[in-house]
């Protein structure tokens, strides 16, 4: 009899040496005459346990990790395929803390299944949400989601079903669903890992979007610094077409939908959803101005739904266990879960997905364990390169968008980035305008010349050269760009800049 | 490469993907892919199959980071700069990165061994510093790890 043993083929865990901890299990299992079933199965995103494998015991999954190559013959030894008793055991794995007092909605069936697999998919409620969509109208889809009160995880926190209303709503022959998947955000890893754990999610989020609004065409745009969870997806699409559920008769129903990923080129701009556009356009990712909103004139001119791959992947949540279920989750007007992502100098780095309205600092301390370092936290990073700078004693804001926005901050996407306390403020201030320098479109003359000058006056800064008028110039600087720019680089790479000089004057020689 | 061999492999990918919609990027992937870079020779033909000006395609080709137009070293070593692996010591591993291989950002090494590049964020930001050698990502590099990385590439330099 075979035992199915689980080793992720994630980035991370692979990064991490999983590839080989799978090649020495079946060369183990194979020398002493045994059996196993080796799947391939996505993270569960307990990305400090990596490699983490399982064992299906006749008790349920159980879990070893950090597994490296070395401790596979002492793992066999110890009766591994029984889930037998070794220092890196980690019990059932439903049951280690970090996993269990979660709310996974995007990443319940993550680490779970074989991603390539649309029977596993489906024995896990895949599908269900589609089910659903095809029985009902495009309007009485478009206001499940607006009940269910789905904001876009992106980062601008739109009302999804507002986006989709609009494009219902605009007549034209051809519409289309696309998806942002340009994670460029440093810190964050949700997408990648949806990508690479449940791609199957993503392909039914965006069909029922396109049943929704009379879309029969979607691209994926997938980042080309995720060169493995564009394959994932890939191989996912072509699975979904052999079986029905993409192409000219979705599911039998009569009713087209066709899905292609398409791959960036390494612009972080193309993040934002009308560079993102005109890069599938085959052109340079310069922002678009808006109006016209890209629900109206999107992609090729034609009226366009553009989400995040968490927003996409949620609306097969939704459709299946109802709008009134997911709005019951979270606060305010932050309703659902929202993933978080533990990054940087952190214990226990992985994705966190709670409802909204946990605190940070419990986020941190409770899930993060600190920092990997042993050293006091200084600054955390919410929101990727453009977000601010948090200061150690403002860690009790709620994961709330409109708490964060108080404070002047944004969840964005929901990364976290932790720095202990040799962290050099005035240093990150200047990689923030430095970061904008690489990665500005060029459209706007405040986001292109402003954040060399950034560099140039922070430097200065820096040297102590006439410090109060290079901080007032800094300032003003700051406001030209945020209220001078198109789009959120320029108008937000103001925001971790500003949130450094306020909070750690003392590292900008005070 | 000889020119006739460029000529035709632009030909075929050209035929291959020109009636996609926006195909000027998965065109570009293409070559890239079968040619290591997308050489200058190859823009009027494109240009010409996509009814676009070269300097359209020449534009396209330079806003990308990811696309180059000359052939890069034998091994490509991106390593990230962003903030997360700031956090956990990526400015120092990459003050010894180029310290080691005697280049800056976007140079090859003088034997041709190794091109080193940024990159803004590999998606592994929980276990960083990440370093991307060809198409295999590896975490928490130091520069001992890295050091070893390089013998196992037979770079002794």
């Amino acid at each position: 009899m075979s035992v199915r043993v689980f080793v992720p083929g994630d980035s991370t865990a692979c990064a991490l040496g999983a590839d080989q901890v799978a090649a020495a299990l079946v060369e183990q299992a194979r020398s002493r005459g045994l059996y196993i079933d080796l799947v391939r199965n996505g993270s569960r995103g307990l990305f400090w346990l990596e490699p983490l494998i399982e064992v299906e015991t006749a008790a349920g999954r159980v879990a070893y990790g950090p597994v490296s190559v070395a401790d596979v013959a002492e793992l066999f030894d110890r009766d591994l395929l029984a889930g037998g008793e070794h220092p890196l055991a980690l019990g059932p794995t439903e049951q280690i803390p970090y996993l269990q007092q979660q709310t996974r909605v995007n990443f319940a069936r993550a680490g779970v299944i074989d991603p390539l697999s649309i029977a596993d998919y489906r024995r896990t409620g895949g599908f269900a949400g589609l089910d659903r969509a095809l029985a009902l109208s495009g309007q009485q889809i478009v206001d499940a989601i607006k009940t269910s009160g789905l904001r876009g995880r992106g980062g601008a926190a739109f009302p999804a079903g507002i986006k989709w209303q609009t494009v219902l709503d605009t007549a034209a022959d051809q519409k289309y669903i696309v998806c942002n998947a340009d994670e460029g955000d440093s810190g964050t890893f949700a997408d990648r890992l949806l990508l690479e754990a449940d791609p199957l999610q993503l392909v039914e989020g965006m069909t029922i979007a396109g049943l929704a609004v009379g879309a029969t065409r979607g691209y994926i745009y997938v980042r080309s610094e995720y060169p493995r969870a564009f394959a994932v997806l890939r191989a996912a699409i072509a699975l979904a077409r052999e079986d029905g559920y993409l192409g000219p008769d979705v599911c039998g129903s009569g009713r087209a939908f066709e899905l292609e990923a398409r791959l960036g080129a390494g612009a972080y701009i193309c993040g934002e959803e009308t560079s993102l556009l005109e890069s599938l356009e085959g052109r340079r990712g310069l922002v678009r101005a808006k109006p016209p909103l890209p629900a109206i004139q999107g992609l090729f001119g034609k009226p366009t739904v553009i989400n995040n791959v968490l927003t996409l992947a949620s609306v097969a949540a939704i459709l299946a266990r109802g709008a009134d279920w997911y709005r019951a989750l979270g606060c305010g007007r932050s309703l659902g879960t929202l993933p978080m992502q533990l990054a940087g100098n952190i214990r226990r780095g992985g994705v966190v997905e709670l409802p909204f309205g946990m605190s940070l600092r419990a986020l941190i301390e409770d899930f993060g364990g600190g920092t990997a370092s042993g050293r006091p936290v200084r600054a955390v990073q919410v929101g990727g390169p453009l977000g601010a700078y948090l200061s150690a004693d403002e860690l009790d804001l709620p994961l709330d968008y409109e708490a964060f926005a108080a404070k002047r901050a944004m969840l964005g996407h929901g990364g976290v980035v932790v720095f202990d306390d040799s962290v050099d403020m005035a240093e990150q201030a200047r990689f923030a305008m430095e970061f904008c320098v690489a990665e500005s479109c060029g459209k706007c003359t405040p986001c292109r010349i402003g954040s060399v000058r950034g560099v140039e006056v922070i430097d200065r800064i820096r040297a102590g050269t006439q410090r109060a008028d290079n901080l007032l110039l800094l300032k003003e600087l700051c406001d030209t760009m945020e209220y001078g720019s198109l789009c959120a680089m320029g108008g937000l790479t103001p925001m971790p800049v500003r949130s450094a000089v306020e909070k750690f004057p003392e590292d900008f020689g005070a | 490469m000889d020119a006739d061999t460029v000529d035709s492999r632009v030909a075929g990918v050209l035929d291959r993907l020109r009636h996609l919609p926006g195909a000027l990027l998965p065109i570009l992937h293409e070559i890239q892919h079968e040619l290591g870079h997308v050489p200058a020779a190859a823009v009027p033909a494109i240009a010409a199959a996509l009814n676009l000006s070269r300097a359209e395609v020449h534009g396209v080709i330079s806003f990308y980071h990811h696309f180059r137009t000359a052939p890069a070293g034998e091994h490509v070593v991106q390593l990230c700069r962003a903030e997360a692996c700031q956090a956990v010591g990526a400015r120092a591993l990459e003050a010894h990165v180029k310290q080691r291989l005697g280049v800056e950002f976007g140079a090859t090494t003088a034997d041709g061994k190794v091109t080193l590049e940024p990159v803004y964020c590999l998606g592994n930001c929980a276990c960083g510093p990440s370093v991307q050698v060809d198409d295999q990502l590896h975490a928490r590099v130091s520069p001992q790890s890295f050091d070893n990385l390089l013998a196992r590439l037979g770079v002794t330099s």
